[in-house]
């Protein structure tokens, strides 16, 4: 079943209105939690990263973690939001076998962050801006492992107080297709800003929907059910778009939508009821008085906006404004950091031309910056997904791709050439100078060279030159060939044309060169 | 102030405290007793004009910084623990 | 020990008249020998001589901390590394806890000798000492009255004579009420003077720890070691501690004592108001001048409190479910089973009742009329204070409104034990400083006197008490039976 058969785009759902909220938990990546000074690194032993206040020890106290406020604060300025002078952090009451101390340390009534909006830009090419109602501050629970034992569930604490930027979208999104979108602007952001690793296999960045519908034109949300922990972007959107589809089926059948909390089941592709939650929650949040009020001052917030760098939807436009890139390329350059970094170190590495007098800007900036982009994009992403590395581990960094882009630029060796010694590169064989002369990859495209050889190809063939000079044209790309294979293929092709035909069209003058 | 059995019910459940049905006339009463002792606040007319008051002094929370200082105690706190294997805590089964 | 103030003592611990570990075992002796009082929960034998003997070696050497070798009795609310800490209660029957409070490692430091664990009401809930699992702590003045609550046995162990201090924690007047009952002095610091850390939670925004002893100069030695900024703890205060020692010679000259005129109010009884009045006039004879100011939302303090202390209870005592430690019911059917049973077998009475209190007015609906509402009664009550102390220098009250209470007298009815805390719950929602003070008897039994002072202002007020404390000789009467 195709997703647009399931779910067709708002102007063909015709008479309703999908409305969907994102509620987004981005771990933040500090070396300590929140609230105590135990580790947060991923696949510990069970228990072994729980400290007393993460078991709820009687009489432990939290005290927390500066760096999770500062990159909740990161977080806020790079979507243009109001960062709280003063907020608070409030406990969210229940009970549950994963939460130790009964309750969870949030924010509530006055979160760190609200009221930003992030640009986000879609499939097609068209771009809306998200509201971000807030994103606040709040420890992580545990792990209950309810296949552990016979009858029992185990309960692992290491994740206990981990940080987390609980990221919320006003529920302005309406298909599936932009919810992702979204999705993946948050996730590419935070990566952007150095606050999370963005690790979905491993929960660090996970999402809930609320999902809505309600008759097109109407102004009145529905009554929505939220989606929990659904962990890739892919079943984000299958789940979403069985929900939509569930709940129009509900309406069209006069039956009331039920709000509920439910579970998307990846295997049936469908969503069903979370057990044990029928009853309606009452989370009794107040003030937590073991923690006096959260204060930002002016000074604190400027020096972190200091340190934030152009952020990915400006230096998308930038690409594509500034360097003439097509926009899915300029996307793809800034779908994550690093890319973005080698992209742009890549372009600024160009070196200075190799021979004396050749010009130092053959094809233009704009033709660098879009050779450079087919690279990142090309060779060099198949490399990296061939050897399963990030970009930060590339074996062919942005200088040493420059140098070899540079000989591509400027006619040293052809892009086939490229290619070969980008391999060599990659296997370590040296910077690509190296490599093209150990090799003998260089065109030849010295005149002199190239006049030797095809003098040499002209008196060998004599007949040939005769037909062509009675106009047989076609001789050329003979005269092409032969006088290649007599360079072993290096010789520079326009180089060589351009000498052929002077050659050939001199003869009759009865003058060499 | 009364409070009605099914209140009783309620908060307690919400508190996790098992209430046997004997139990709930007398403490439905003297929780009505102690929760009339609030309505006194509610008579405190120059209270709309404060903010509410969470902590004792005007005092901004301090921070500490970034920094691992905990040492593996899994096996004392476990050891506490009125059931635990394989090192985690055991409890009855959860169905999700 | 009778008259042996802790710096007597010290000085017969230097002068190598007396051996820490004498007194260590005297004190500990004396516990056995008043286990009617019912005062200690658990007696740390084995820590205790450990302790004392390395205080008698540091002595020896000439490096000892300045309590070395002095006993003394921990509220058993703080944890103490593997001594068993119950909070009097059920569910921590048998918990261990494997780390020491601050002010347990504090003291320590300070080379004090903890002899054990006295009784409290459970988890520090109550006014009497009748709600511990432990059973009742009795007054030593007399053995059919109460001790006063919560900190019931730490006051009875040092009216008894048994130890000449003990830690307390202080609420809503768990350190100063007890104190009044039993003729000692109590002494409750600034909230965030005293690091929390280690000290079993009852209402966070409000728990302060502190010291009963049986002077004001003894209050004065014991908070200098305990006194400080605990990274432990995010509301511990970074304000430097005084010298709490050397500014007891300030005298009361020119001193205003603000006498609030709603402590003197109905329920106070005419013995113990004309007692404390009495203790005032020596004040004024010290050179303190008296003035009459006026706290006009006291009234609401026993309203604000017990909707506020319950519903940070209900929240703080959510941890004791029954799976990480502490009480856990037998053979759970279910996790839900294994919670409501475990609670409702591991909790009293009374921490039920306010467990379910604090739950209602946190709840759904009932939040702003209830919680928030007592918050912002809570500020009014505090900028009373801040009011008063622009004219006053302390402010003055009888800390109890009747003398010790019979056992049982109150129990049945939670309301008439909440009307026993009318004087001291308003100065832990502003979080201030407060000392009772021994001030002469009505009907045979000690009467409290309860002097306030502006935040971190506990060199004053200590200042105060040790000043009448020259002048009177309250304190220095102890009941019959007394060692």
């Amino acid at each position: 079943m195709s997703s647009s058969a399931l779910n067709p785009q708002p102007a063909a759902l015709g008479t309703w209105q999908a409305v969907i909220g994102l509620e987004i938990h981005a771990q933040l990546n500090t070396a300590s939690k929140l609230f105590s000074g135990a580790a947060t690194a991923y696949g510990a032993a069970p228990n072994r990263q729980a400290a007393a206040l993460d078991v709820a020890l009687p009489g432990t106290l939290p005290v927390p973690n500066r760096a999770a406020r500062d990159k909740a604060i990161r977080f806020g300025l790079a979507i243009g939001a109001r960062i709280a002078e003063q907020s608070i952090f409030a406990r969210k009451n229940y009970f549950y076998p994963d939460l130790p101390k009964g309750y969870q340390i949030s924010q509530y009534e006055r979160p760190i962050v609200s009221d930003g909006r992030l640009p986000v830009r879609l499939d097609d090419g068209r771009v809306i801006e998200v509201a971000i109602q807030r994103a606040h501050l709040e420890e992580d629970a545990g792990k209950s492992l309810h296949d552990a034992f016979h009858a029992a569930s185990g309960i692992d604490f290491n994740r206990a107080g981990v940080p987390l930027l609980e990221i919320v979208s006003a529920p302005v999104l309406h298909s599936a297709q932009e919810a992702v979108a979204y999705l993946r602007a948050v996730h590419t952001l935070v990566r952007w800003l150095g606050i999370c690793d963005g690790n979905l296999q491993e929960g660090s960045f996970r999402c809930d929907a609320n999902v809505s519908v309600r008759p097109a034109g109407s102004s009145v949300l529905g009554t929505r059910t939220e989606i929990k922990n659904v962990n890739s972007f892919r079943f984000v959107e299958k789940a979403i778009e069985y929900e939509i589809e569930r709940q129009i089926r509900v309406l069209e059948n006069g039956e009331r939508v039920v709000q509920e909390t439910r579970l998307y089941d990846a295997a049936h592709h469908r969503t069903r009821p979370l057990r044990g939650k029928e009853e309606a929650e009452d989370y009794r949040y107040f003030p937590d008085p073991d923690l006096p009020p959260i204060v930002v001052t002016a000074a604190e917030i400027e020096a972190i906006r200091a340190t934030l760098s152009e952020l990915p939807h400006a230096r998308r436009r930038r690409y594509v404004e500034t360097l003439g890139l097509p926009e899915a390329d300029a996307a793809q350059l800034c779908a994550d950091k690093a890319t973005a970094d080698y992209y742009e170190a890549l372009c600024a590495a160009r070196p200075g031309p190799a021979k004396p007098g050749a010009d130092a800007n053959p094809a233009g900036g704009r033709e660098w910056a879009k050779l450079c982009a087919n690279w990142v994009l090309g060779e060099l992403a198949a490399a990296l997904n061939a050897a399963e590395l990030p970009i930060e581990a590339t074996r062919v960094t942005a200088p040493a791709l420059a140098g070899l882009l540079a000989r591509l630029a400027d006619g040293t060796i052809s892009g086939r050439i490229a290619k070969e010694v980008f391999a060599a590169m990659w296997a370590g064989e040296g910077d690509a100078e190296t490599i093209i002369a150990a090799r003998g990859l260089a065109q030849i495209s010295d005149d002199g060279a190239l006049a030797a050889a095809i003098d040499a190809v002209l008196a060998e063939f004599p007949s040939q030159v005769q037909d062509y000079r009675r106009g047989n044209d076609k001789l050329l790309q003979f005269f092409v060939g032969q006088t290649m294979k007599r360079l072993r293929g290096q010789a520079h092709p326009q180089r060589l044309n351009a000498l052929l035909r002077e050659k050939l069209g001199s003869r009759a003058e009865g003058r060499g060169l | 102030m009364s409070i009605d059995h099914a209140t009783v019910r309620r908060i307690a459940r919400l508190a996790r405290i098992a209430v046997a049905e004997a139990e709930l006339p007398a403490l439905a009463d003297e929780l009505g007793r102690v929760l009339a002792l609030a309505d006194a606040l509610a008579a405190a007319s120059d209270a709309h004009a404060v903010e509410p008051m969470a902590h004792p002094h005007a005092q901004a929370l301090r921070w500490r910084d970034d920094v691992v200082s905990e040492t593996d105690h899994a096996d004392e706190w476990l050891a506490l623990a009125p059931e635990a294997r394989a090192d985690l805590y055991v409890v009855p089964k959860v169905i999700e | 020990m009778s008259g042996g103030g802790i710096a007597q003592l010290a000085q017969a611990l230097r002068a190598r008249r007396v051996s820490a570990r004498a007194l260590a075992e005297r004190a500990l002796a004396a516990a056995r020998a008043r286990s009617d009082l019912n005062a200690f929960i658990t007696l740390s034998e084995d820590a205790a001589l450990a302790a004392a003997d390395r205080a008698d070696a540091a002595l020896a050497r000439g490096d000892a901390a300045p309590l070395a070798g002095i006993p003394f009795a921990h509220k058993d609310i703080f944890c103490t590394r593997g001594i068993r800490t119950t909070c009097a209660s059920r569910m921590l029957e048998r918990f261990v806890p494997p780390y020491d409070a601050t002010v347990v490692e504090r003291l320590a430091a300070a080379g004090a000798v903890a002899i054990g664990k006295a009784n409290l009401d459970e988890f520090a809930m109550g006014s009497s000492n009748e709600n511990s699992h432990f059973g009742p702590v009795r007054n030593p003045w007399d053995a059919t009255r109460v001790p006063g609550g919560s900190s019931g046995g730490s006051a009875a162990a040092v009216a008894a004579g048994i130890v000449p201090f003990a830690t307390g924690t202080d609420t809503g007047g768990s350190i100063r009420q007890p104190a009044a009952f039993c003729g000692i002095t109590g002494l409750k610091p600034s909230y965030g003077r005293v690091s929390r850390f280690g000290m079993i939670a009852f209402a966070s925004s409000l728990d302060c720890g502190g010291v009963l002893a049986r002077s004001a100069e003894d209050c004065a030695h014991v908070l200098a070691a305990i006194a400080g900024h605990d990274p432990r703890d995010a509301t511990s205060v970074a304000h430097p501690a005084e010298d709490y020692v050397a500014a007891l010679s300030t005298t009361l000259k020119g001193i205003r004592i603000g006498v609030a005129r709603e402590y003197f109010g109905a329920g106070v009884a005419d013995g113990v108001a004309a007692a404390v009045r009495a203790a005032l006039a020596e004040c004024e004879r010290q050179g303190a001048r008296l003035v009459e100011v006026s706290l006009p939302h006291a009234h609401l303090a026993i309203p604000a409190y017990y909707v506020i202390a319950p519903a940070e209870a209900s929240s703080n005592l959510a941890r004791y479910d029954g799976v990480r430690y502490g009480h856990r019911c037998d053979d759970p059917q279910s996790l839900e089973d294994l919670y409501t049973r475990s609670r409702a077998e591991g909790f009293g009475r009374e921490v039920r009742r306010r467990i379910l209190v604090g739950t209602y007015a946190l709840s759904a609906g009932y939040y702003d009329a209830y919680y928030l509402r007592a918050q912002r009664v809570r500020r009014l009550i505090a900028d009373d204070f801040a009011a008063a102390f622009a004219t006053v220098d302390l402010i003055a009250g009888p800390t109890t409104p009747t003398v010790a209470f019979r056992l049982g007298e109150k129990a049945a009815d939670p309301l008439a034990m909440y009307a026993a805390d009318v004087n001291t719950v308003a100065v832990n929602l502003a979080g201030l400083p407060a000392l009772s003070l021994p001030a002469g008897f009505s009907e045979g039994l000690p009467v409290g006197l309860q002097l306030i002072a502006p935040a971190f202002a506990e060199a004053r007020l200590l200042a105060a008490g040790y000043q009448l404390q020259l002048a009177t000789d309250w304190h220095l009467r102890q009941p019959t039976g007394a060692k």
